[in-house]
């Protein structure tokens, strides 16, 4: 089992003939995604690894025959919401928004026409999200081969507000033997379409999953908002999580953004220190190092069995 | 973006929101001008982007446009926390009857615009949510909606804000809602919103922030409406030679990313390091092992042999830069090769041993098998996947430990 995607889904990649996007068509389609179509306006009739291009969304409803479960949204900025909302209102339930420096109202847009609409955004900036060994929807892992050695299935639900961190996350449990039921990068800006927190039931609901990890960072009240979820609802998962980015906490750092958009400290509540404290809280295990993260795991995992 | 309060108020005025007459100055003349046409006592304010500018004599009182004019030519050149002042803003001393609190934030759990407002204005309101929470009133907006004014009236209403006043202050939060999402604002705050002895609602201090992502469709009002040159850069600091050299080298080549910080570091430890939270978790290493970063870096995307030469370069030239330590999370879209050959590049157009100067290279992923037989042939020490980033850091550190204690 997995979350959000299974080897049946069919999605589309907005924004097709992008240099990064065609790149991302292959890699998703060597790793045996089902591509059913993309779109550029005014591109219609041409392939890309042999997916046909549309002008609209809705030409390539119509092509495929019935509904599309998701579609990858890889277009400029100032196009991104239009095409977003092209997207939900043609039927589109899950859309990763790979997109980056789109300004929050524009976030904020999309967001709230999905919750409308009954529609589910993953990022924007963000890499997608990857079920190893059936689906993968994004850049996440890269390359097919390169993917397949960093995501081998097992146990571990994985959330990262970093893209790259979610692979060398992912990589370190395959490796030691852990392995990963679904991926996914949740994007790195102070507002995205799918937080810890919102995820959190589809992986209790997820048989295959027995743990959590996830990669935090300064910024934002999304690790608040997790560990209000954990005290609230009887999670059966336990969770562990990485800190990144405690050299923020200095006073000369004050005001700075490193990484991502949203790493920036706005408030006392969301820095580094004040984050690990609630998590912990909460009864999150906050390590210190990266490379403890499969240990604890599959303690925590012993500890279950 | 910040503005600066002159600004600010210009843009209260612009979405409709009464002020009382002001002034921007940036001579005395000018000054003793502005304060003539209000008439009667006036304040000056220095408009500086930082705080604590009443504390370091920032503001000051006038009873007459030549003292106003006085006040003006001290203020202009009084220097507030590293700070010159743009200018003055010249304004009435307003009969305030009462002062009240309006604002409008992002809510980034509820992913909406959030109203403040409060009856207890002019003082932090972080402090009046904290003291008095009944005094603070809170209401979401919709980001598709056009946003109606009865659900600023009820954001009013819950604080027992009634009569006349609220009345009159139901259109302003309105309006700072929709200034705030029409403008691509972060923070809209009039504080204090008065209530003048006749009745009337001026906004008499406004504080307003804009998204750095949405500068570049707010061009009509940053250019036009309140002519912010391209190149006025608001940044809570200067940026350094280091810094502005390595955007440089990211600019002259679309192919990738590089960005450099030096601000706060001041290490001998190197960092040609990436993506972005590969580079937090692995400056974070580095210095809980005991190492000192010289500088924060970030490799993104598919750099040219060019690009991740010129930054590895930059931080070799920083003063007190003994070592390199060549550092990402596992890449599928940079090139390890690409990155490999950069960097000794660097170290040999510097006369520098790259088997002596990269303390480390530990970049897994794309193209590693072609990087790391490059990199041996130079004899510089490199890991695959199965040394951790943590681990890979801490080697960094000892070599240049180790070298400091033999010195």
């Amino acid at each position: 089992m997995s979350i959000l995607l299974s080897k049946d889904t069919t999605f589309i990649v907005q924004g097709i003939t992008g240099r990064e996007a065609v790149n991302l068509t292959r890699e998703c389609l060597d790793y045996g995604s089902k591509i059913v179509g993309g779109v550029t306006p005014g591109r219609k009739g041409r392939e890309v690894h042999g997916v046909p291009v549309f002008d609209t969304v809705a030409q390539a409803v119509e092509h495929h025959g019935g509904p599309i479960d998701g579609s990858v949204v890889t277009v400029p900025p100032a196009f991104t919401k239009d095409a977003v909302f092209e997207a939900i209102l043609n039927g589109i339930k899950l859309v990763v928004v790979v997109t980056e420096r789109i300004p929050r109202g524009d976030v904020a847009q999309m967001v709230e026409l999905a919750d409308r609409e009954g529609a589910r955004i993953i990022g924007p900036n963000c890499l997608g999200l990857i079920v190893p060994e059936v689906c993968k929807m994004g850049g996440i892992g890269g390359p097919a081969k390169d993917a397949a050695k960093a995501y081998a299935p097992g146990p571990v639900g994985v959330m990262s507000r970093s893209g790259g961190m979610t692979t060398e996350i992912s990589s370190s449990l395959t490796q030691a033997g852990l392995g990963v039921s679904t991926a996914v990068s949740i994007g790195g800006d102070a507002i995205i379409g799918s937080t810890y927190a919102e995820l959190m039931p589809f992986f209790e609901a997820d048989e295959q999953t027995k743990a959590i990890v996830i990669y935090t960072e300064p910024g934002g009240r999304m690790e608040a908002q997790l560990a209000e979820w954990v005290k609230e609802n009887d999670s059966r998962l336990p969770i562990v999580a990485f800190m990144a980015g405690k050299f923020m906490d200095d006073e000369e750092m004050k005001g700075m953004s490193f990484g991502h958009a949203g790493t920036i400290v706005e408030g006392a509540e969301d820095t580094a220190t004040q984050k690990i404290a609630r998590l912990e809280a909460a009864g999150i295990r906050v390590v210190e190092r990266i490379d403890e993260i499969p240990t604890l795991v599959k303690e925590k995992l012993g500890v279950l069995a | 973006m910040r503005f600066f309060e002159f600004e600010a108020r210009k843009i209260v005025e612009l979405a409709g929101i009464p002020v009382t007459k002001y002034g921007f100055c940036t001579t005395p003349e000018e000054a003793r001008a502005a304060a003539e046409e209000i008439g009667g006592p006036v304040v000056i304010k220095s408009q500086v982007l930082t705080g604590g500018r009443m504390k370091a004599g920032g503001v000051k009182f006038a009873d007459t446009p030549e003292e106003a004019a006085e006040h003006a030519e001290a203020i202009l050149k009084l220097e507030i926390a590293g700070h010159m002042p743009r200018g003055v803003l010249v304004d009435p001393k307003a009969e305030v009857k009462q002062e009240y609190y309006a604002s409008v934030v992002w809510d980034g759990t509820a992913k909406r615009p959030l109203m403040l407002f409060s009856d207890m204005g002019g003082i932090d309101i972080e402090e009046v949510a904290e003291k008095h929470p009944d005094h603070v009133g809170r209401g979401h907006v919709s980001n598709l909606f056009p946003i109606p004014d009865f659900e600023a009236k009820q954001t009013i209403a819950a604080t027992g804000v009634t009569g006349s006043a609220l009345n009159r202050a139901t259109p302003i939060l309105a309006k700072v809602a929709r200034l705030f999402r029409e403008y691509d604002m972060t923070l809209a705050e009039i504080n204090p919103l008065a209530e003048l002895t006749d009745g009337r609602f001026v906004a008499l201090d406004a504080h307003m922030e804009m998204e750095n992502e949405a500068v570049g469709r707010q061009k009509k009002l940053l250019r036009t409406e309140l002519n912010i040159a391209e190149d006025d850069d608001r940044e809570p600091y200067e940026h350094s030679a280091f810094e502005e050299a390595v955007a440089a080298i990211d600019a002259a080549d679309h192919r990738g990313v590089i960005q450099g910080k030096d601000h706060g570091f001041t290490g001998n430890l190197g960092l040609v390091i990436g993506a972005g939270g590969g580079s937090l978790t692995l400056t974070d290493a580095v210095r809980n092992q005991g190492g000192k970063p010289a500088n924060y870096s970030e490799i993104g995307g598919n750099p040219s042999v060019a690009k991740a030469c010129g930054l590895a370069k930059e931080v070799l030239e920083k003063d007190g830069v003994e070592k390199i330590a060549v550092m990402m999370s596992i890449v599928s879209n940079t090139r390890v090769d690409i990155v490999a050959r950069g960097v000794i590049k660097a170290c040999l157009e510097l006369g520098k041993d790259p088997g002596e100067t990269i303390a480390i290279f530990r970049i897994p992923g794309a193209w590693e098998d072609e990087g790391f037989k490059i990199l041996e042939r130079y004899g510089v020490e490199y890991c695959d996947r199965s040394v951790s980033m943590w681990e890979a850091a801490g080697r960094a550190v000892a070599k240049i430990q180790g070298e400091g204690a033999a010195a």
